[in-house]
């Protein structure tokens, strides 16, 4: 996965994600997407491309574990996002709707940086603006197949019930 | 090998596999809850995930509390769509105006020592004051529970708050959760359990607990537990759905870190807007004006927080000029036991407001709503910006006795100085 850096600060919380407000007037992300970040960035939603990847610092998701948060994300065509570290409520919405959450040191990533996810043994950032690997950790099996399959609903969809 | 923590033993029992923290585990839930803020999101994964029917519906529970009663068209079409659901499947709903649905699992005694409790809502870390392993779960994995009855959890590892001495008068078990919120950082327990123990445990009536539980995930915990105790079976006594068996920690468990709380050296705390760990001394804001105060929430909304609240606004003589005090039970026993006793009616003569039993102003959703520039002081669990429906306003957050020391003096007060 390869895609452009938006970097945000820490404790995004759920509601800058975006607002309860907005998630009472609809629950499709394709309407979603066009407020996500508005109380961070009135612009962000106008300027985001397929593929980019969201880079925040710690605590990402923190606050309510509304589901929105994640897939109005998904909706923009976001397949991933990097912070040091999660909220778990939004951690867990990420995996199960095949957002790959990336636990890694964000420090070094600056806006419109090129960024390569990697998977080998673990995980790895290659960031192609810096030349820069960061070492990211390992998502546990069944987590990474729910990803993998692109979230619970594919998953649920070809096995029915978690394969262990 | 080590001993177990209590979260471990739980999963241990839940899985079928020897859980240890870090561990990812696939368990057998005894009760999941979905609310209107989140049932919604579970009946469309529900339908994409191709389920035909709820394995078991006895573990279901709905509640109708973020929209209660529902504001808009639009929100009592979701109501509608619930209760549709819950009929066709034999889901349990609780109306609007039965309360919020974290306060029903606790009442109707479904969270209960031992078991595993989930709720599609981050609040549901509240039943562990109970003695079970409970947790925030997304809308999928709700129906994912709806189908198979099955989750996934990451085993946590444990935090061992280790509670000493006796509450000052004048303060309360919400400052204790202010003050850990201050000590931790509201990111200070991200993954992790809370598990409490020491002597001060004991003197906590279950509602205390219900408290800190509760406030647990502001720390970014993933669930708070306490031990079972005779305080836990006297609530659960005529009131448990099952037959259960206390959980206590193994000698040797392994604790990730061990903090301790002296309660007797406490103040009044208050979180200042907009970080739930943005906490200090209540003496540090005194004299913050305040317009609103808030009284209620699955933190602050039960019988004894009103009795606390009354008590300081009884001394006070009231509410001051403007000032307006929104009142709104945590269920509707709560409503009623506060009728009975004679509590609802000092509020309303005071002025409150008072709203229909569920999460009212807490998320901005239904109920009062405060304008620009106002600040407010409430009994809740979060003050982001826009927490209550507006960006412009201010949130503080205390004790029911600070709120009401701030509802009496129209400005931020040490309820110790209200109430002498
Ligand atoms: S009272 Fe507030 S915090 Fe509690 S469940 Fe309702 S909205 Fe959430």
């Amino acid at each position: 996965m390869t895609g452009r850096a938006r970097v945000f600060g820490g404790d995004v919380n759920t509601d800058y994600i975006i607002t309860s407000r907005r998630k009472r007037e609809s629950l499709d992300p394709q309407v979603l997407r066009r407020y996500l970040f508005e109380e961070l960035d009135a612009d962000f939603a106008a300027s985001v491309e397929p593929g980019d990847l969201i880079v925040a610092g710690k605590n990402f998701g923190c606050g309510s574990a509304m589901e929105v948060a994640v897939t109005a994300v998904v909706g923009a065509g976001i397949p991933g996002v990097l912070a040091p570290s999660f909220s778990r409520t939004y951690y867990r919405n990420a995996v199960n709707n095949g957002l790959l959450p990336v636990v890694c040191d964000t420090s070094g990533i600056h806006e419109g940086d090129r960024l390569t996810v990697l998977r080998g043994e673990g995980l790895a950032v290659r960031n192609e603006t810096t030349g820069e690997t960061i070492a990211a950790a390992a998502l546990p099996r069944i987590m990474w197949e729910i990803v993998a399959a692109g979230g619970l609903v594919p998953y649920f969809r070809r096995h029915g019930d978690f394969q262990v | 090998m080590a001993g177990k923590t209590i979260s471990e033993k739980i999963l241990s029992a839940k899985s079928g596999e020897d859980a240890r923290a870090g561990d990812v585990v696939v368990c057998r839930v005894d009760c999941a809850l979905a609310t209107d803020g989140s049932a919604p999101m579970a009946l469309d994964y529900f339908e994409a995930m191709g389920g035909q029917r709820v394995s078991d519906p006895r573990r279901i529970v709905f509640a109708l509390d973020h929209y209660a009663p529902a504001p808009s068209r639009n929100t009592a079409q979701l109501h509608q769509r619930m209760r549709e659901f819950a009929a066709l499947h034999g889901v349990t709903l609780f109306e609007v105006g039965e309360g919020i649905g974290h306060q029903l699992i606790v009442e109707s005694g479904r969270a209960i020592p031992g078991s595993l409790v989930l709720g599609a809502d981050s609040h549901s870390v509240t039943y562990g004051a109970l003695n079970a392993f409970a947790t925030g779960i997304g809308s999928s994995d709700l129906a994912a529970i709806m189908i198979a009855g099955r989750i996934w959890l990451r085993v946590p590892e444990s935090i061992k708050v280790t509670l000493t001495g006796r509450l000052p008068v004048g303060v309360y078990p919400k400052d204790v959760a202010l003050a850990l919120a201050g000590l931790l950082g509201a990111d200070g327990a991200t993954y992790q359990a809370l598990e409490f123990a020491g002597p001060a445990v004991r003197d906590l009536d279950l509602e205390d607990r219900l408290v800190l539980a509760n406030f647990a995930v502001e720390m970014g915990a993933k669930n708070a537990i306490f031990p079972a105790d005779d305080r836990t079976y006297a609530y659960l006594d005529g009131r448990a759905a099952a037959p259960f068996a206390a959980v206590a920690p193994d000698a040797g468990a392994h604790y990730c870190r061990e903090i301790s709380l002296a309660l007797d050296s406490l103040a009044p705390q208050v979180a200042l807007p907009h970080q739930v760990d943005r906490v200090t001394g209540i003496a540090n804001a005194a004299g913050t004006a305040v317009q609103m105060v808030y009284l209620g929430t699955c933190t602050g909304g039960r019988v004894r927080d009103f009795h606390q609240a009354r008590d300081v606004l009884r001394a006070a003589g009231g509410i001051a000029r403007g000032v307006q005090l929104v009142v709104t039970p945590a269920s509707r026993t709560v409503l009623e036991t506060l009728m009975r006793d004679g509590t609802l009616a000092d509020f309303i003569a005071w002025g409150a407001v008072v709203g229909t039993p569920g999460c009212g102003s807490c998320c901005g959703t239904c109920g009062a709503i405060p304008g620009d520039g106002v600040n407010v002081i409430s009994t809740a669990n979060r003050n982001f910006k826009g927490r209550m429906g507006n960006g412009q306003a201010a949130i503080y957050l205390a004790s029911p006795a600070s709120c009401a020391a701030a509802a009496a003096r129209g400005a931020i007060a040490d309820p110790r100085e209200v109430m002498p």
